[in-house]
């Protein structure tokens, strides 16, 4: 039966539902994550990778990625302030009301990848969306192959979520490889750019599943590196970031080629993507 | 020597030459083990070898003032460096260092290239071998220079 909530989002998919900030944490220098609570009191229920529009009030409104536990917990979105509106999410506190509507989208493919290997890359705050497919993946892991996290950052002190990273490291049933762009004396970890985790990684072609979310250049170097190690295109899946701004797919903001990333999206094959990605006018 | 030929043959960087190169190559080569925290070499220094890694993590850098040494890349087992032994002045312009216990093959740079200018099908092959790396490394360079994982990303 559908929730209150659901229902609600179904009938009138503009209209923002309201929900609180429980608690507020500083992951990045310019990244913070943000735990709601909705004002209904229902839980949240959601898809690994799919986003929601959320509403600082008297500001606007902006596609964010949910970056929680879609098993359990409060609603959770790490945001990045970037502009007006993000830096203005990035300011609420405990107790400041936020405007909520979603859950949107196609997320990661989990009944694919069950049974399979796993690889999942991330850059930056990439790993923010793919943050709920991870923890499907280790609270279920008994569904899948191996699983693997590659990790790309640009300095160590803007790895997000670097506690909870340091404790997958720690598992035995995850591959952690972390990269960064630049470091200095005290980092003593890989430097370089994430392809070349990939081209150190061995994998059984015919079984493995990507997931991936960055930078979308980071995407397609890292999609063709997939390819080279002999992955189908239509096993690797990326995360789109494109200007979200109606999250139906009515006002074509988020337009690219023939797919809306809002509804048809944001996770798409490379397969479907490749052509696309090409065209340096979209 | 026979033992060094087979290491070389096990490393991707020599994976299919064919016997006779393995054996020239081998020639030039020997083992090398560094402790972490050693330094390979040092920028300014001649550039007189060329390294294959077998075992370990080794992290090339290069100091800037008030910011001191910056590793920009690190290479690991079945990776190979120090690619400045194959061009004039044959000097390091950067520094390389043991990031852990390292088990290298250290190729002798002067012998190298001398046999590969007396056997040209030997050093096209490692021509073949070596452009591929410094490829990748151009095409890695500029992803790290574009700082894809910055606010604009």
């Amino acid at each position: 039966m559908m929730s209150e909530t659901a229902a609600l989002l179904h009938a009138r998919p503009m209209v923002p539902q309201i929900a609180h900030v429980h608690r507020r944490r500083h992951d990045a220098p310019d990244a913070w994550t943000l735990e709601l609570e909705m004002a209904s009191g229902e839980r949240f229920h959601y898809a690994p990778g799919q986003f929601n529009m959320l509403t600082a009030f008297g500001v606007g409104e902006a596609a964010i990625s949910v970056s929680g536990d879609p098993a359990d917990g409060p609603l959770i979105h790490t945001i990045r302030a970037v502009g007006p509106v993000s830096k203005a999410l990035t300011q609420l506190g405990p107790g400041d009301p936020i405007g909520v509507r979603g859950p949107f989208g196609v997320g990661w493919p989990m009944a694919q990848a069950e049974g399979r290997d796993v690889v999942v890359v991330a850059g930056g705050l990439g790993l923010a969306p793919l943050r709920p497919a991870l923890y499907r993946l280790l609270g279920e892991r008994d569904r899948f192959g191996k699983v693997t996290l590659l990790f790309g950052a640009r300095r160590p002190e803007e790895i997000v979520f670097r506690r909870e990273v340091e404790h997958w490291r720690s598992r035995l049933d995850i591959d952690v490889e972390v990269i960064v762009d630049h470091a200095t004396g005290d980092w003593h970890g890989n430097v370089g750019v994430v392809t070349n985790l990939i081209s150190r990684l061995g994998v059984d072609p015919a079984k493995t599943l990507a997931m991936v979310c960055g930078p979308e250049v980071m995407m397609r170097f890292v999609s063709m590196a997939l390819v080279d190690k002999g992955v189908g295109e239509e096993a690797i899946y990326l995360s789109m970031e494109r200007n979200m701004k109606c999250a139906i797919g009515q006002c074509g903001h988020c337009q690219l080629g023939p797919t809306f990333i809002c509804r048809d999206g944001p996770v798409f094959t490379y397969e479907r993507l490749k052509p696309l990605l090409a065209i340096k006018e979209l | 020597m026979e033992n060094l030929e087979r290491i070389l043959s096990d490393h991707p960087f020599f994976h299919g030459v064919n016997k006779g190169f393995v054996e020239l190559a081998a020639g030039c080569a020997k083992n090398a083990r560094f402790e972490a925290g050693d330094f390979i070499f040092h920028e300014g220094e001649a550039a007189d070898q060329f390294y294959l890694v077998r075992e370990g993590r080794v992290a090339l850098q290069v100091a800037a003032p008030g910011r001191g040494a910056a590793t920009f890349l690190t290479l690991g087992a079945g990776e190979v460096f120090g690619v400045n032994w194959l061009v004039p002045p044959y000097r390091w312009v950067y520094d390389a260092k043991a990031l852990e216990r390292c088990r290298l093959i250290a190729m002798d740079a002067k012998c190298l290239r001398g046999k590969c200018e007396a056997d040209h099908s030997l050093g096209y092959d490692i021509m073949k071998r070596l452009m591929p790396v410094l490829i990748d490394r151009l095409h890695e360079t500029r992803l790290q220079f574009l700082d894809l994982y910055g606010s604009h990303g």
